[in-house]
């Protein structure tokens, strides 16, 4: 199932402009921390890598940390004065996506879902 | 009775490093704004926590006052544990105690709380590794990694840790909670690692109780130790060998 949907992710690979131009206000800074054609395909294996460290070893480096996205990506008071997105609404930065192509996205179970 | 761990290249370092720091910001603990302040210069973001550090609470039972819950509330605020009125159980990282001698009528009051031990139990049982102690003693549970088995909450003696039952919601961004992972006080890991102390140490202080003091045990500069020295101290089940990080006086 998770293949599959990685299988569509590298098959669709950079068509996500659905909501490309939905998101581009939403993030804060001019640049991401990677390519995005990276990001889309590996930002889940930077945020597991970047947990495992942060939780275990308390290395808390922002530039691959889940606050960090949050902080560009969803912030709590989004600059353009519009109200902020929640996860479930599907208009959330995360779930644009993962509702998209169907990938469970359970970070927001326990973490906030906004930035600061 | 002081916890020292034997003397390591990395550990005569991070002496020497504090001494350096510790002369560069003229010594000691540093106010940096109302309500900040840092006992030692924080770690660098992208070093990873020191096995020369024992992270160690020591609790004046002498100074803890039975009415006031201070440390509870802080504690509760900055982990968001809002509960759902059901006591039983609700979420609780910190505890009042009152405990009564009957022979001599001495009533004392003390705050529980995960005892960081350098033996924890709670670690022994978890089949996932999830319930783990960090390089600097902190004990913690990885939420990524538990299955909301709750033998550490059987395992441990200090009743320590508790169960998330329900779906939650509004997490603070620093305390990650959810459903179905058990969970206990961290000793304000994410303030520790940005060289604050603990929000339930801060409120005592705020309150100007003093009752709790929060340090470094291998340090023997540290206030914590230099406490430690000069007090009579003991461990709570000192019997069962677990090497607690809390220890309490006046009890």
């Amino acid at each position: 199932m998770l293949l599959a949907a990685l299988l569509l992710m590298v098959g669709v690979g950079g068509s996500f402009a659905h909501d490309d131009e939905k998101h581009e206000h939403t993030a804060l800074g001019e640049q991401c921390v990677e390519d995005e054609d990276f990001m889309r395909r590996n930002h889940m294996a930077l945020l597991k890598h970047q947990r495992d460290e942060t939780v275990h070893d308390g290395l808390r480096t922002k530039k691959y940390s889940l606050r960090g996205c949050l902080n560009c990506h969803a912030p709590a008071h989004p600059s353009d004065g519009s109200q902020p997105a929640s996860i479930e609404s599907g208009e959330h930065f995360c779930a644009g996506c993962h509702v998209y192509v169907a990938v469970k996205l359970d970070c927001f179970e326990c973490h906030a879902e906004l930035g600061e | 009775m002081k916890n020292r761990c034997p003397e390591t290249n990395s550990h005569r370092d991070d002496l020497a490093r504090r001494k350096f720091l510790a002369g560069v910001v003229g010594g000691g603990a540093v106010m940096l704004a109302p309500g900040v302040t840092l006992h030692a210069v924080a770690r660098p973001l992208d070093a990873p926590a020191s096995g020369g550090i024992r992270w160690g609470m020591l609790v004046e039972a002498g100074k803890c006052d039975s009415n006031c819950t201070g440390c509870v509330d802080a504690c509760n605020t900055e982990h968001g544990l809002t509960g759902n009125d059901r006591p039983a159980t609700d979420a609780q990282w910190i505890r009042k105690v009152d405990v009564h001698d009957p022979k001599s009528g001495k009533d004392t009051s003390l705050p529980m709380m995960c005892q960081h031990c350098a033996e924890p139990p709670c670690v022994d049982v978890c089949p996932t590794g999830a319930s783990f102690k960090r390089a600097d003693g902190i004990v913690l549970v990885d939420k990524h990694s538990c299955i909301g088995c709750r033998y550490c909450m059987m395992a441990c003696p200090y009743k320590a840790r508790s169960f998330i039952h329900e779906p939650l919601h509004d997490q603070k961004p620093w305390a990650p909670r959810g459903k179905g992972t058990v969970e206990s006080c961290t000793f304000c890991v994410h303030r520790v690692d940005a060289g604050g102390t603990p929000a339930c140490v801060e409120a005592c202080d705020k309150k100007q109780k003093g009752a709790l003091t929060f340090g470094d045990l291998n340090d023997p500069g540290s206030d914590i130790s230099k406490k430690i020295e000069q007090l009579q101290t003991r461990h709570i089940r000192a019997d069962l060998g677990l090497d607690p990080g809390v220890r309490y006086s006046g009890i």
